[in-house]
């Protein structure tokens, strides 16, 4: 039986946590015993506007199915403007994205403050099945980029 | 032309400005490039006609670093490209002795190959001033004319106005060529379904071959270091592979210059492979637009520039997929 078993989909997902917001909430969703899918690798950034669209993009050619970008609440950042600026620069890369044809699912941003555990969890959970309806991440990828 | 060449001499001569930036011929009628003068004599080879398509702005990013002024000749939406230099401090105003052109309309010569007009020998009605609507050209097959407004670069038939945003004179007269709808390409596409728009840019971008010629002559894009000059970056060449490297590319270098990009359409005229970059280039400004208001880059020296602004209400980034 287990010779039939086909390999079952584990998507790779990339969250880019800003330390002061959502990194915290990730903390908060463990340490309050929350379960979210393991699939989710998180990276931890300074702030949401540290995340550059080249590192969205690198993520999907290193072979990312889908990635989500989380940062305080507008209004909330710690560096007072930070997320300001992510938000536009992420709305016209997500525009960008869905222009050239690729599923426009795959890619998220998301405020979540270091109090809300639940939403992150809920969150990551939402995200993880999303991508598992969409599949396999194959158009964005680059042969030479996997290891 | 003859007019251009005399303000030229005279400005020369009388030491206010050290050099001359123009266009000067090249080895075929219809390729002039961009050419420095510094003589009386090197104005032999100076040309001002329907080719010279080129935007001498970037150009003056290096002239100005040179001792003494330059004269530099900018068409009207070259003004635009120098105007958003400015505001980013990359040129240096006092340094460059503006010449403001007229303009009618640039030619692209690959739109008048398409038309089965080949090898070409002479061409007239090509000359930047005067009333000819239709071009004539001499070629090895015998006689062939085509109209002015069908061998028009795409940029100029969607042209921002004829105005010169920022000049020291003005010689010569111009005449509106608008007469398209700057975005119906990007809705055209943007209308399609996902698979047609990732058919369309897979086609149109497996033919990129890397020369970088888009980005070179990209006036906004002018940092001194490129990333994709690293050769720590992984896809940084081509690969002979159907994959995402080209896209990247193209959409990070087009994020780049997202805001500042006054849509001069040099890239779409440079590149050899006649991709469609513009659309690229569109799109964002597209968005720029509909999300945070009309804006045009190098019209003013506003020191906020839409990615570089922002405000509380802004939308967020799920209106994207909430639009369909």
């Amino acid at each position: 039986m287990s010779i039939e078993n086909r390999e079952e989909f584990r998507p790779k997902i990339v969250a880019f946590c800003c330390n002061w917001c959502s990194y915290a909430g990730a903390d908060l969703a463990g340490s309050s015993r929350l379960a979210y899918p393991a699939d989710v690798k998180i990276i931890r950034v300074p702030c949401s506007c540290r995340v550059n669209p080249m590192f969205i993009l690198r993520a999907f050619e290193k072979g990312a199915d889908g990635v989500i970008l989380c940062g305080c609440h507008p209004g909330d950042c710690h560096y007072t403007t930070g997320n300001f600026y992510a938000r536009r620069r992420m709305t016209l890369l997500f525009s960008m994205l869905e222009y050239i044809g690729i599923e426009n699912g795959r890619t998220r941003v998301e405020w979540v403050s270091a109090a809300e555990g639940v939403k992150f969890s809920t969150t990551m959970n939402e995200f993880v099945e999303k991508i598992h309806s969409l599949g396999k991440n194959v158009r964005l990828g680059d042969l030479r980029c996997r290891n | 032309m003859q007019e251009l060449i005399a303000r030229a001499k005279e400005l020369l001569a009388d030491g206010s400005v050290a050099r001359v930036l123009g266009w000067k011929a090249g080895d075929l009628p219809y390729n002039p490039e961009p050419a420095y003068f510094e003589k009386e004599e090197d104005f032999e080879n100076f040309v001002y006609d329907g080719f010279c398509g080129a935007n001498l702005s970037k150009y003056m990013i290096e002239a100005c670093k040179l001792e003494g002024k330059t004269l530099v000749y900018l068409k009207p939406c070259d003004t635009y490209s120098f105007q958003e230099l400015m505001k980013e401090h990359r040129v240096d105003r006092e340094k460059a002795y503006i010449i403001g052109v007229g303009c009618k309309g640039k030619l692209d010569i690959e739109k008048i190959k398409k038309q089965g007009i080949k090898g070409i020998e002479s061409i007239s009605g090509a000359e930047a001033d005067g009333p000819a609507e239709t071009l004539s050209f001499r070629t090895v097959y015998g006689e062939k004319t085509c109209s002015y407004a069908d061998g028009m670069l795409e940029r100029c038939h969607v042209c921002k106005g004829k105005e010169h945003m920022v000049f020291d004179e003005i010689i010569g007269e111009s005449k509106d060529t608008k007469d398209a709808d700057r975005f119906a390409e990007v809705e055209k596409i943007e209308a399609m379904s996902p698979e047609e728009k990732f058919a369309f840019f897979q086609k149109e971008l497996s033919k990129c071959i890397r020369c970088n010629a888009c980005r070179n002559v990209c006036p906004a894009c002018s940092c001194r270091k490129c990333v994709f000059d690293s050769n720590k970056f992984d896809s940084a060449q081509k690969a002979n592979v159907d994959s995402f490297e080209e896209k990247m590319f193209h959409i990070i270098r087009a994020f780049h210059v997202a805001g500042r990009c006054t849509d001069c359409g040099e890239c779409s005229r440079v590149c050899p492979q006649g991709i469609p970059l513009h659309l690229f280039n569109r799109k964002f400004i597209k968005d720029i637009n509909e999300f945070y208001g009309e804006y045009q880059a190098g019209a003013d020296m506003e020191p906020r520039t839409p990615l570089t602004d922002y405000v509380f209400e802004d939308v967020e980034p799920s209106v994207v997929t909430e639009r369909g």
